[in-house]
């Protein structure tokens, strides 16, 4: 099997808005994969059609070779979590992830024992050891993750999917569990596709991304790849912060009202284009050719750098600008900027 | 965790006194509007419930057992409870299935539908027992048909099961349908994908989920399948002994001049009224908590 889930021209539309228009991804088993967009990009959807909980119109999902639409839910075998966890609050928690194995047919279900001590190991594997007897209600947003997660892995799923895991955490405690989904997943090794529409947290936990946006993929790759190489101007932006500037390219430079702003291009083609610069690519300096220059407006803290937001002639949005230096400019002051690093892309 | 939250809770309760504050009405208008609803409460409610009890024990113990024991009263009282336990768990089955379809699906229709489920609360209960002799009526519709394979309806047990089961109806699904509606499908759907069979999902997710307001529902729509009065007076007939539920024997007593056997039949019905009300508040009482937590999210 060398392929876990593979994903062929999928469509679906709801009444008449198109929600996935021909979506095609392959995910190698022991994978964790992002599903990234903006909300309404269709990557939930995506997700529940690889689940079966919606029917694609057309194209297919396979599991290994067996195509999906022959395998009812429970033969599926996937273990879904929700983002708002849909633990059954009237279950402990016990009773929770013991779920699904109660749930199979008289054959094939654990004994009592077996299924004690199984939810005792997955509670163990989730660091929640002894939580047996609580229910729902008396646990932490964090925990009941935890429990939902336990639930969906005592089924040994095939896949896991996971819809926005941490959407309903706050900050500190989302942190603390992507880098414990983390560690889980290098532990366990289940091939794992979850969806966010935080791409921080996409760039940080999945071994490949993959960018929905009005229902297509835009790219599919590591973290590196799609962050250093968008293969659009909506990746180029939804990842990370990026400045635009409309540019010309003549030869191998681009201009920005007929001012040379960045060289060494490869590009053959010239005529207008986009140019998107992130801000830690801006650099403030005294002089030098191909420099643009503006007034600083505001200065503000973006975590652990400074920012500088620039006017420039021209442009009707300020540009951003990390300050790698401690010595930081007065707001008035009048700078030149030269762009370190940018991604062009022809106008359309 | 639950230590970690106390703190909150206080702090949580300062605003709130806050804004009561801010309202700022006087104390004189505060015991005014509670002294209104007081007395309207003992006008309108309490006094008439008394007055039934007071009434029906006027004549002493031994008149209000014959009263009750009496055979034409015993099967009224029959036929009353006959008629609940058919109406109530069919209104049961029909409303959780009716909410499910609300709750859960898409479809077209589904507005209309909702109205539907409120006719019975619009329309007269008069008229509601109307369309039933008007449809199964010796003049009605299928009347004739009736009559020719010797079924009778109206004026019989099931003419009144059905004005009952129709009037009856809205209790059950209109309690469950906006608490399924809050909950969403992620439980059942959860369940399905954990290789739940349909079945085993709604037993074991969805029921136990909605159980305190489907108890809601069926405690109302007990209490009113019990106490209807003028959609059963229309198909009834009001024949002695076969066709008569409580609330109509009461009727017929009164109109007879024996107030006293009138209202020790009533007092039965107010009876049911005062359990009613006592179980809900317990169980609201008891299982606070439990309701809280299934309502949420």
């Amino acid at each position: 099997m060398s392929v876990a889930v593979t994903i062929e021209s999928v469509e679906k539309r709801f009444q008449n808005f198109p929600a996935l228009r021909g979506v095609s991804l392959d995910i190698q088993p022991g994978e964790l994969v992002a599903l990234l967009g903006p909300s309404g990009s269709g990557k939930t959807t995506l997700l529940r059609v690889i689940a079966g909980l919606e029917q694609a119109e057309r194209g297919r999902v396979l599991f290994g070779e067996a195509d999906t639409r022959a395998l009812s839910l429970r033969e599926r075998r996937i273990g879904f979590v929700f983002q708002h966890y849909a633990l059954f609050k009237t279950m402990s928690v016990a009773e929770n992830i013991a779920f699904g194995l109660k749930s199979r047919p008289r054959a094939e279900r654990p004994s009592p024992a077996e299924i004690k001590k199984r939810v005792s190991e997955l509670l163990e594997l989730i660091q929640l050891p002894g939580l047996e007897k609580r229910y729902p209600s008396q646990l932490s947003g964090g925990q009941r993750q935890r429990i939902a997660l336990a639930r969906a892995l005592a089924i040994e799923p095939r896949v896991l999917l996971l819809d926005e895991p941490f959407g309903a955490l706050d900050a500190k405690v989302r942190k603390d569990l992507r880098a414990w989904l983390r560690q889980l997943h290098q532990r366990t090794g289940h091939t794992t596709v979850f969806v966010t529409h935080d791409q921080e947290e996409a760039l940080e936990l999945a071994d490949r991304v993959a960018i929905l946006h009005d229902g297509r993929l835009e790219q599919v790759g590591s973290p590196d790849d799609v962050y250093d190489h968008p293969a659009t101007p909506f990746v180029c932006q939804f990842l990370g912060d990026a400045n635009h500037l409309p540019v010309k390219v003549v030869g191998s430079q681009a201009f920005f009202q007929d001012r040379p702003v960045l060289g060494g291009l490869r590009q053959n083609q010239g005529g207008p284009a986009s140019l998107y610069v992130r801000p830690q690519h801006l650099r403030i300096v005294d002089d030098a050719p191909l420099a643009l220059p503006g007034v600083v407006e505001h200065l503000r803290r973006n975590g652990p750098l400074r920012r500088a937001e620039v006017a420039v002639d021209g442009l009707p949005k300020r540009l951003d600008v990390d300050l790698a230096s401690q010595v930081a400019p007065a707001i008035g002051e009048r700078i030149r900027l030269r762009i370190t690093h940018g991604n062009l892309f022809a106008a359309a | 965790m639950s230590d970690a939250s106390l703190p909150y809770q206080i702090e949580d309760l300062a605003p709130a006194r806050a804004a009561r504050r801010i309202k700022g009405e006087s104390r004189i208008v505060q015991f005014a509007l509670v002294g209104v609803s007081l007395a309207f409460l003992c006008l309108f409610l309490f006094l008439p419930l008394i007055s039934v009890f007071v009434e029906a024990g006027a004549r002493g113990w031994q008149a209000y057992r014959e009263a009750i024991l009496e055979p034409d009263a015993l099967a009224a009282i029959r036929l009353t409870l006959l008629v609940a336990a058919i109406a109530v768990p069919f209104n049961v089955i029909v409303g959780l299935a009716a909410a499910w379809a609300i709750a859960k699906f898409e479809f077209r229709g589904k507005s209309l539908l909702i109205s539907f489920i409120d006719l019975p609360f619009s329309v007269s209960p008069v008229i509601s027992g109307l369309v039933f002799v008007l449809l199964f009526g010796a003049q009605g519709y299928f009347g004739p048909w009736l009559a020719a394979n010797d079924i009778k309806i109206i004026f019989a047990v099931p003419g009144i099961l059905l004005a009952t089961i129709f009037v009856t109806f809205p209790f059950v699904a209109r309690e469950l349908i906006p608490h399924m509606q809050s909950l969403g499908s992620a439980d059942e759907e959860t369940a399905l994908t954990l290789g739940a069979s349909p079945w085993r999902t709604f037993f074991t997710v969805t029921l136990p989920n909605v159980k305190w307001s489907l108890f809601y529902g069926v405690l109302l729509c007990n209490a009113r399948a019990m106490g209807e009065f003028g959609a059963v007076a229309v198909v009834s007939g009001k024949i002695r002994g076969l066709t008569n539920t409580m609330p109509l024997h009461v009727e017929i007593l009164y109109n007879e001049y024996m107030g006293a056997a009138a209202f020790a039949v009533a007092s039965l019905l107010a009876g049911l009224a005062l359990v009613t009300l006592v179980l809900k508040t317990v169980l609201e009482w008891r299982f606070a908590d439990a309701i809280a937590a299934s309502r949420r999210h």
